[in-house]
């Protein structure tokens, strides 16, 4: 025969179960606590009323009661987690928003294009051991020419236009913007003994009607290396490892022959195109190379006239121009745009 | 240099395609431009024969030229000058692709009616067919050239356009670039013949040569050919001058350019019977001197300038150009050939005053050597008696003062070694420079000897060897290594580390870096600077400037930097905000202009609201600060700032920037006067950093200070003050408590209940120590000795 008790919690158990299924919130569950394991829930009831009960009908209602209070338990702190994931996700999904909104604003501010290509040169060759050094832009022409063996009345002086400032000495203009950065090889050599390993940039004037491959400013990046045991083959290796750095490891480059009174041998350097990846295109005017810079190994003439021993000591020299390189890295077409200080164009860097 | 291969084949064998010929040239130094091929655009392009040349009826200056193109006939109009019947002409039918003779311009012939006739086609100048430069006349071709044959057929060539380098005047010749073809290519060079037959008078009984100034002159060849024809050369020289970009002239004219172009040597001829008194004298000018040369212009020389004259006058003006009086003119028989060597520098010096470069002075600027000189002339003698007849006279004058040794070098193999980081073999090293012309005798243990051929007037040391070494061999056959030396130990660099964070610091800040050029005008100066300053201190001008607008070198940035406000404000009407750190040039007197490293920053416009629309609250003089106050807080320098006055700057609202009592800088309103001249009429802010005072004080590192264990006591006070009280004032005299950890200004209120005249500033005080949690008693102790003080100092009273 089965204990009333047994089958009341057999009751009570249904209707909690049936109940609980029927609720959807926080305080309907709480009723729902209060009702079932409440103080004065029928549960408790027959809980309290164990101890008037015989010794064995105690024994198997109470292991029966208490089991059924664990199990209601349970299913209330289910319940309860159950409730409040679906709050949450309701705020949740409530507080959708349009993530392509934009952000509030923030001035963006940027460094001119001269200026990142200009670090970025620097950085490479800085990190080979060049140091950065820079000097005057109004020079005298004996720092811009002279002594970097371009004397007066020699027909090289048509490589470099030059603007001269109006001052007079001797009957001559002794003072000019300088026209490239070179006579800053002889600025650092007479201030240093080697080893020298140094790059020098900055601005550069040229007396030159302006198209959009001629800038009558520009900013030149000069670079010099003199030492014991320093040769052609070290001016390759190092212009190599820079072009690589800053136009990709992938790049070729390409050196050739060519004349600057200051240097012997004297060469300048191409890089396969990187636009048409050296297939030929309008920007390398079809021969797949691009020419970057200018360089060669030190005159003896210059490295005497700033008193080293020319025997002993050997070096190399190179002029690359800034702008070239921040035209070729973003396809640039037209020079002039840089010291237009145009925003829509600076903007775009 | 334009070097037709059809021409340059005579000295060497050809073996390598266009391209490649090109490329290797260029590779050894002689950058090939172009390599142009006439003939191949010249579709619809023939020979035609001028067949009757009339009138235009509708205007003077045009004439209706009848050609003839075999079979064919058909009349355009013309306005050459030059055009006659008879001629042999380039004629272009419609649809022919031509230059456009005034742009330049490649353009399409079409049909056209000028001035009321119908011209179904064109007879082409120069210019118009790409061969040079000239369109004052149509191109009139040789007699033979037979009509009607393809012009492409006629003149067709394949031409190398070279950038001949400044050092090597030898490749300003075909003779010369053949020479690096047979180095390239492993040919050999045929050297043009130069000997024939005397038959007149020693020339010494017919012609006397001094040269008076020997430094000017180390040499003057002469040769006399007496009974000439003076006449058109033939078709193939025409061609060969043509294609090279010389207009052909006539055959003696024509013979001294071939010459040049062949070998490298300028020559000039003289008609004979117009020397005076059978004399050549090679003197410089005298002053007052006044010569025709050729072109027709009067050419005022001076006591610098070397002249060739007769007994009676100058006859040419020496290397650059001859006289109109003794030109060679279709009646001259006895022609005087000349052919000198005159000092480069001289040459250029007289070039540059007279305003005049001609092909032969682009030559001789860049220094010839004096053996040249004789073997053009006896090759010039060679085409002159074979092209335009006459009788040579025995013998050629040759007045030589300044002959060299032949040029020899010893060259080691270290050195070669050193300089290319190569050990070449000997037999490679004494092939290749055979190959140039060089000898090269090798002299055990360890040198060569190498003798410079007399055309190669660049190679003076062992350096020049290396080149010639490497170049031929290839720079890509060098190998490739990297520095192996000690790296030199590093120096400071101050002043561009601060250059570089200063230029980061603002950019982060959100301003634009621009960078605007050195040249200015002084118009633009004085609209930013006081009249005092420029007239005191005027700024550095050049004495050839491109254009007025950019003519003295820039003593302040505010001016290009308004500018650029000004054109960038023309289409973004938004907030602008603009730096600049570059160098203005303080002059200094007999010395280089003092650079200095300057900042300048300008702003302007709206603050932008969350859309980026213009929220309507212009930026003030506390947004310009606010950059100047992130710059020197990232910076680790403490300034302060001062009223001051600036010309360009509104009185009230400027600051001057103060660094250990020092100015070193300044930020303010700009003057809506001074914005006006610029075109801008809004409110625009600016401010402006003398870096260099900077560099001392920057670097240096913060001292840390400890952090206090203990609580602070935070509380607020507002205090009201005279209006003429300053923030920093009452910030300093807070600030000097020991126990005010720390002093925040949160509000400035003028207005009721505040009287007039006054104003409450409300700051927010932390008081801390580093040792002890401080007392009520203590607070309340600092802050009644801060407002005393406060009292006492700036009238401060606590309010309420
Ligand atoms: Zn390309």
């Amino acid at each position: 025969m089965i204990l009333p008790q047994l089958q009341e919690l057999k009751e009570i158990e249904d209707k909690a179960r049936t109940e609980l299924a029927a609720v959807s919130d926080e305080e309907a569950l709480e009723s729902w606590r209060i009702a079932h394991l409440g103080r004065r829930s029928r549960l408790n009831i027959i809980l309290r009323g164990l101890a008037s009960l015989p010794i064995e009908e105690r024994r198997q209602v109470g292991a029966a009661a208490n089991r059924l209070r664990l199990e209601l338990e349970e299913m209330l702190s289910q319940r309860q987690a159950q409730l409040r994931e679906a709050t949450v996700t309701a705020v949740v999904e409530r507080g959708r928003l349009d993530v392509t909104l934009p952000g509030r604003p923030l001035a963006i501010g940027r460094l001119h294009p001269v200026t990142q290509a200009l670090r970025d040169i620097l950085a490479a060759f800085v990190s080979m051991g060049f140091q950065v050094f820079e000097g005057p832009e109004v020079e005298w022409d004996h720092y811009n020419f002279e002594a970097v063996r371009i004397p007066k009345d020699h027909p090289a002086r048509d490589m470099w236009d030059t603007l001269w400032i109006d001052y007079v000495r001797n009957d001559e203009y002794p003072m000019l913007l300088r026209t490239h950065t070179s006579p800053m090889q002889i600025r650092v050599m007479e201030q240093m003994q080697p080893p020298v390993r140094i790059v020098s940039p900055g601005k550069c004037y040229r007396h030159e009607a302006t198209d959009p491959t001629h800038e009558w400013m520009h900013t030149q990046v000069e670079g010099l290396a003199v030492d014991e045991n320093i040769s052609m083959a070290d001016l390759k290796g190092t212009l190599y490892e820079f072009a690589r750095r800053l136009f990709g490891r992938e790049r070729r480059v390409r050196f050739r022959c060519d004349y600057f009174p200051f240097v012997e041998p004297g060469a300048d350097m191409s890089i396969d195109c990187p636009l048409c990846d050296g297939q030929g295109c309008r920007a390398c005017g079809n021969s797949g190379w691009i020419e970057i810079l200018g360089a060669g190994m030190v005159h003896p003439e210059v490295l005497a006239n700033v008193g080293y021993d020319a025997e002993r000591y050997t070096g190399f020299a190179f002029g690359l121009g800034v702008e070239r390189v921040a035209m070729l890295r973003h396809g640039i077409e037209d020079i002039r745009l840089f010291y237009a200080n145009d925003l829509r164009f600076l903007e775009q860097f | 240099m334009k070097v037709p291969l059809k021409w340059l084949g005579e000295y060497v064998d050809i073996n390598l395609p266009a391209q490649e010929l090109a490329r290797r040239l260029t590779m050894a130094g002689t950058e090939v431009d172009a390599i142009l091929t006439t003939g191949r655009e010249w579709e619809k392009i023939s020979v035609a024969q001028v067949v009757g040349v009339s009138p235009h009826p509708n205007a003077d200056r045009l004439r209706l030229a009848t050609v003839e193109l075999g079979g064919e006939q058909m009349t355009v109009v013309c306005g050459a000058p030059n055009v006659a019947p008879g001629q042999k002409v380039a004629f272009a039918r419609l649809g022919a692709e031509l230059i456009d003779g005034h742009s330049g311009q490649p353009t399409i012939l079409k049909a056209a009616k000028i001035r009321g006739v119908e011209s179904a086609g064109m007879v082409c100048s120069e210019k118009e067919l790409g061969l040079s430069d000239s369109h004052e006349g149509i191109l009139v071709l040789p007699e033979d050239a037979p009509v009607g044959m393809p012009l492409g057929q006629y003149l067709g060539d394949t031409i190398l356009d070279l950038d001949v380098t400044p050092n090597r005047p030898d490749c300003l010749s075909v003779l010369g670039i053949a020479r690096e073809v047979a180095a390239l290519s492993g040919g050999s060079v045929r050297e043009p013949p130069g000997d024939y037959q005397e038959l007149g008078q020693p020339i010494k009984e017919r012609v006397r040569v001094e040269i008076a100034d020997r430094d000017l002159c180390p040499r003057y060849c002469a040769a006399l050919i007496e009974g000439v024809q003076i006449g058109p050369s033939p078709p193939w020289m025409q061609e060969r001058l043509v294609a090279a970009g010389v207009r052909p002239i006539s055959n003696v004219v024509d013979i001294t350019n071939y010459v040049m172009l062949e070998v490298g040597q300028p020559l000039h001829s003289f008609d004979f019977s117009l020397i005076s008194d059978r004399k050549i004298i090679v003197r410089r000018a005298r002053p007052g001197e006044v010569m025709v040369t050729l072109d027709g212009t009067d050419r005022p020389l001076n006591h610098d300038m070397l002249v060739i004259a007769d007994a009676k006058e100058a006859v040419a003006v020496a290397g650059l150009m001859g006289g109109a009086a003794s030109e060679v003119s279709e009646n001259a028989t006895a022609i005087l050939l000349e052919s000198a060597n005159f000092n480069p520098a001289s040459i250029r010096r007289t070039s540059t005053a007279l305003k005049l470069r001609t092909d032969a002075s682009a030559r001789f600027e860049k220094g010839l050597n004096p053996e040249l000189a004789m073997v053009a002339i006896r090759r010039a003698v060679r085409l002159m008696l074979e092209l335009a007849g006459g009788r040579a006279a025995e013998g050629i004058i040759d007045v030589y003062p300044g002959k060299r040794r032949e040029t020899r070098i010893t060259v080691t193999q270290e050195r070669l070694r050193r300089v290319l980081g190569l050990q070449l073999p000997t037999p490679q090293v004494r092939q290749t420079l055979v190959s140039l012309g060089f000898g090269c005798r090798w002299v055990p243990p360890d040198r060569y000897v190498v003798r410079v051929p007399y055309w190669r007037t660049d190679v003076h040391i062992p350096d020049d060897v290396a080149e010639e070494l490497a170049r031929i061999i290839g720079y890509g056959e060098l190998p490739t290594t990297t520095l192996s030396g000690a790296i030199p130990p590093a120096q400071p660099q101050p002043s561009r580390e601060l250059r570089e964070r200063v230029r980061d610091i603002l950019a982060a800040a959100g301003m634009q870096e621009v960078i605007t050029y050195s040249l200015t005008n002084l118009e633009s100066l004085a609209k930013v600077l006081p009249p005092e300053e420029l007239s005191q201190r005027p700024p550095l001008r050049v004495t050839n400037p491109m254009s007025y607008q950019q003519e003295y070198l820039r003593t302040t940035l505010r001016a290009s930097l308004l500018e650029t406000l000004a054109s960038n404000l023309r289409h973004a009407q938004r907030r602008i905000a603009l730096f600049e750190v570059g160098r203005v040039y303080l002059p200094r007197p007999e010395e280089l202009p003092h650079e200095v490293e300057s900042l300048a920053g300008v702003g302007t416009g709206d603050q932008p609201d969350r859309w980026r629309q213009p929220r309507g609250e212009p930026v003030d003089l506390y947004d310009a600060k606010a950059y100047l106050e992130l710059l020197f807080n990232r910076l680790g320098l403490a300034v302060s700032y001062h009223d001051s006055e600036d010309f360009a700057l509104v009185p009230g609202r400027t600051a001057e920037v103060r660094l250990d009592g020092q100015r070193v800088g300044l930020v303010g309103q700009v003057h809506p006067r001074v914005a006006a001249s610029f075109d801008i009429e809004q409110d625009v802010y600016l401010f402006e950093v003398n870096l260099e005072t900077l560099v001392p004080q920057v670097g240096k590192p913060r001292l840390y200070q400890s952090l206090s264990r203990f609580p602070a006591v935070e509380e607020d006070i507002a205090i009201v003050v005279d209006e003429g009280v300053t923030a920093a004032q009452v910030q300093a005299i807070v600030e000097a408590f020991s126990l005010v950890q720390r002093a925040a200004l949160f509000d400035v209120y003028t207005g009721p209940p505040v009287p007039a005249g006054k104003k409450s500033l409300a700051y927010a005080i932390s008081y801390q120590s580093l040792d002890h949690t401080l007392t009520d008693a203590e607070v309340d102790r600092e802050r009644r000795r801060i407002l005393e003080r406060l009292s006492r100092e700036v009238g401060a009273v606590l309010r309420g």
